[in-house]
Order: structure tokens, then sequence, then C-alpha cells
């Protein structure tokens, strides 16, 4: 009997509950040297750290666009942090948030996804075009790509892009996605991110979901729906605005 | 029961993702717009209406509240399955896009909230 090939088998196959396992314990470690810090560093900042570490790992063992679960008998961590779970577990923290904060977004609100995606923009053409893109498309798919992961390659194909110029976009945004998990916590007393308005503003601003998802996991997971109350709004925003109104703002800019 | 909580936390996610795709739609925009923030306005109207009329019991929210303890470890499993590999190798162009649209955005925040104050 071969048991380690029975092993693998079982948690191939019931890769969920695996996951779970799997995680339970990344956790458990993270909590316990985050307790080593004496909470100076949280847990679950710690724990976000371990996942992408593993992330980059299971991406070099198996050598798929998918961290962890790039390797088959992990593919379950794939369906627990994938975008079905991850939206559900964050409406589900909107359980006991206050309407009345969230009524108080209004403008503020707006116009933090506005210089969110303006930001992008600025960030992503101004880089691609200090590394020698002069076209317009090349130049705002890549600025798209900064907004999200999403946003780039929506806008990249609507507007005929190369697809080296979108992989570019891509992986821009997931170089931002992984900075917001892990600069968050450390940068947070420094802006103020501390309270439900402060938080939807950086929701707004940042917008990936993921990022912010963790980052303000890491930072307070009371803030979580606030942040991801604005956040929501902007791939969609973005996949408006990058094709269209940025497109024709960057083409007036560099022709 | 718990899992009446938890079908309400699904029928608000459904919703309010089924607003963000027509609302995509009506935009013209290849993406959900929004549902993610429907569904959690849903989710808090219709459980203080839930608390109140008394439909929605101590179990019951127990089926939405679990989920929500389930947040971060979800959001751990999700780091460990982000495309870090690409992130770091995918040249200059995108680490100084990444980089610079963080530094901005972070910049940002303050500057807002005195604005929203």
């Amino acid at each position: 009997m071969d048991f380690a090939a029975m092993f693998i088998k079982l948690i191939t196959k019931n890769g969920l509950v695996a996951a779970f396992i799997i995680i339970g314990i990344t956790t458990w470690i993270a909590y316990k040297i985050g307790g080593l810090t004496k909470g100076r560093i949280h847990g679950s900042a710690i724990a976000i750290f371990f996942g992408l570490i593993l992330a980059y790992i299971g991406g070099v063992v198996g050598g798929g666009h998918k961290g962890l679960a790039s390797i088959p008998m992990f593919a379950g961590v794939g369906v627990m942090g994938g975008a079905m779970f991850r939206d559900f577990a964050i409406v589900s923290t909107a359980f006991g948030a206050d309407l009345r904060e969230i009524k108080k977004v209004g403008l503020v609100g707006v116009l933090s996804l506005i210089f969110g995606l303006l930001t992008s923009w600025v960030a992503g053409v101004g880089a691609a075009y200090a590394m020698g893109y002069t076209d317009s498309v090349s130049l705002v798919t890549i600025g798209a790509g900064v907004a999200t992961f999403v946003v780039g390659p929506v806008t990249g194909a609507s507007l005929g892009a190369s697809s080296e110029v979108i992989a570019i976009s891509i992986a821009a945004g997931v170089v931002k996605s992984v900075l917001v998990m892990i600069l968050t916590p450390f940068v947070a007393k420094f802006v103020g991110l501390d309270n439900p308005q402060s938080a939807m503003i950086y929701g707004g601003l940042m917008g990936t979901t993921s990022g912010t998802a963790a980052g303000m996991a890491a930072v307070d997971p009371k803030l979580v729906p606030y942040a991801a109350m604005t956040a929501t709004f902007y791939t969609g925003s973005g996949c408006l605005v990058f094709p269209s109104i940025l497109y024709f703002a960057t083409k007036a800019i560099f022709g | 029961m718990i899992i009446y909580g938890v079908a309400l936390l699904a029928f608000c996610f459904l919703t309010g993702n089924y607003i963000g795709d027509i609302l995509g739609a009506l935009l013209g925009v290849k993406a959900n717009v929004g549902g993610v923030g429907f569904a959690m306005l849903l989710l808090i109207i219709l459980t203080n209406k839930g608390i109140d009329a008394g439909w929605l019991d101590k179990k019951g929210q127990e089926g939405i509240a679990f989920w929500s303890a389930m947040y971060i470890p979800i959001v751990v499993a999700m780091s460990s399955i982000q495309d870090v590999v690409a992130a770091l190798s995918g040249g200059t162009i995108a680490v100084l896009g990444g980089v610079l649209g963080v530094a901005l955005g972070f910049v940002f925040i303050p500057i807002l909230r005195k604005f929203g104050a």
C-alpha cells in the first residue's frame, strides 16, 4: 500500500476541507508569532503575509498563475479563497455595520473613486511612458491595469492593445493588490485609517477588492464593510472610464 | 435555525450581484458595478427588519456571524492564491506602476479625509 499516494489522493479529492486545515494551521502559527511581537504586528497581517509566501512557493512549484492552488493537491485553497467565498464573507461583515455611517459617505465617497481611478491612470501612464511606451492604447491599458487587474485586460481588449501590454497591465494590478495587502497595516496610522469614513475613502482610492479586503482585515475587521462599500464600485467604474474618457484624455496628451 | 441566516445572506449576496450585473450591462461595461455594495446594503436593511420583527432570531444571526468570523481565514486563503510570481517578475513597468499607484492612493487618504470633515 502506498500510504503517501493515498493521502495525497484524499486531500486532492476533499480540497475545500483540506484547505480549512491548511489555512487553520497557517493562521494559528501567524497569531502565535503575532503574540510574540506583543501585538505590535497583528496576527492577521502576518497570516496574510504567510499566505503570500505560500502563493509564491505554489506558483514556483506548480508553475501556474493561482499561487498555492497551482499545485493540484492544494487546489481547495483556491475554492476557499476564490471570489465567491471572498465576496460572500465580505457581504457578511456588513451584518452589524452602521447604516448611518454608510449614508454619510456621499460626495467624499464619489470623490475617492474619481481620485482612485485618476491616480492609477497617472501612475500607470507615467510608468509606461518612462519605460518607452508612447502610443495611447498601450499607455491607457497599463494605467487601467494599475487600477485593478480586471480593468487592465478589459480596457486592453476593447482598445485592441497587444497581448504583451495586456500581460503587463495584469501584472501591474497584481503588484498593486499585493502591495496594498502588505503596506496597509503599516501606513494605517499615518494616514488616519481608523474610522468608517476614512475606510470608505481608502476603499474608493485603492479599489482592489482583494487588496483592500486583506489590508483592512489586518487593520481592523470592523472597518471591512465600509472599505468594501466603495471598493465594490471601483472595478466597474474603471471599466467604464478607462476605455472611454481616460483613453481620450491619453490621446489628447500623447497623440 | 442557523440556515435561515445563511440563506438570508445568500439571498442578499445573489440579489446584490444581480443588481450589479444589470447596472453594468445598462452602463455597457463588461463588469459588475457595485454588486457587493448593494448586497451589503440589503443585508443591513433586512437583518435590522428581521431582528425588529422577530423572524431573525439569535440562531439565525449566528448563521451570518459565522461567515463574518470566517472572513480573515478566507482572506488568508485568498492571499495564498495570488499570482505573486507574476507580480515579482512582471517587469519594471508593472512594479513601478503598482508602487506609484499605491503611493498616490495612500497620499490622497488624508487629503480626502480633511475634505470630508
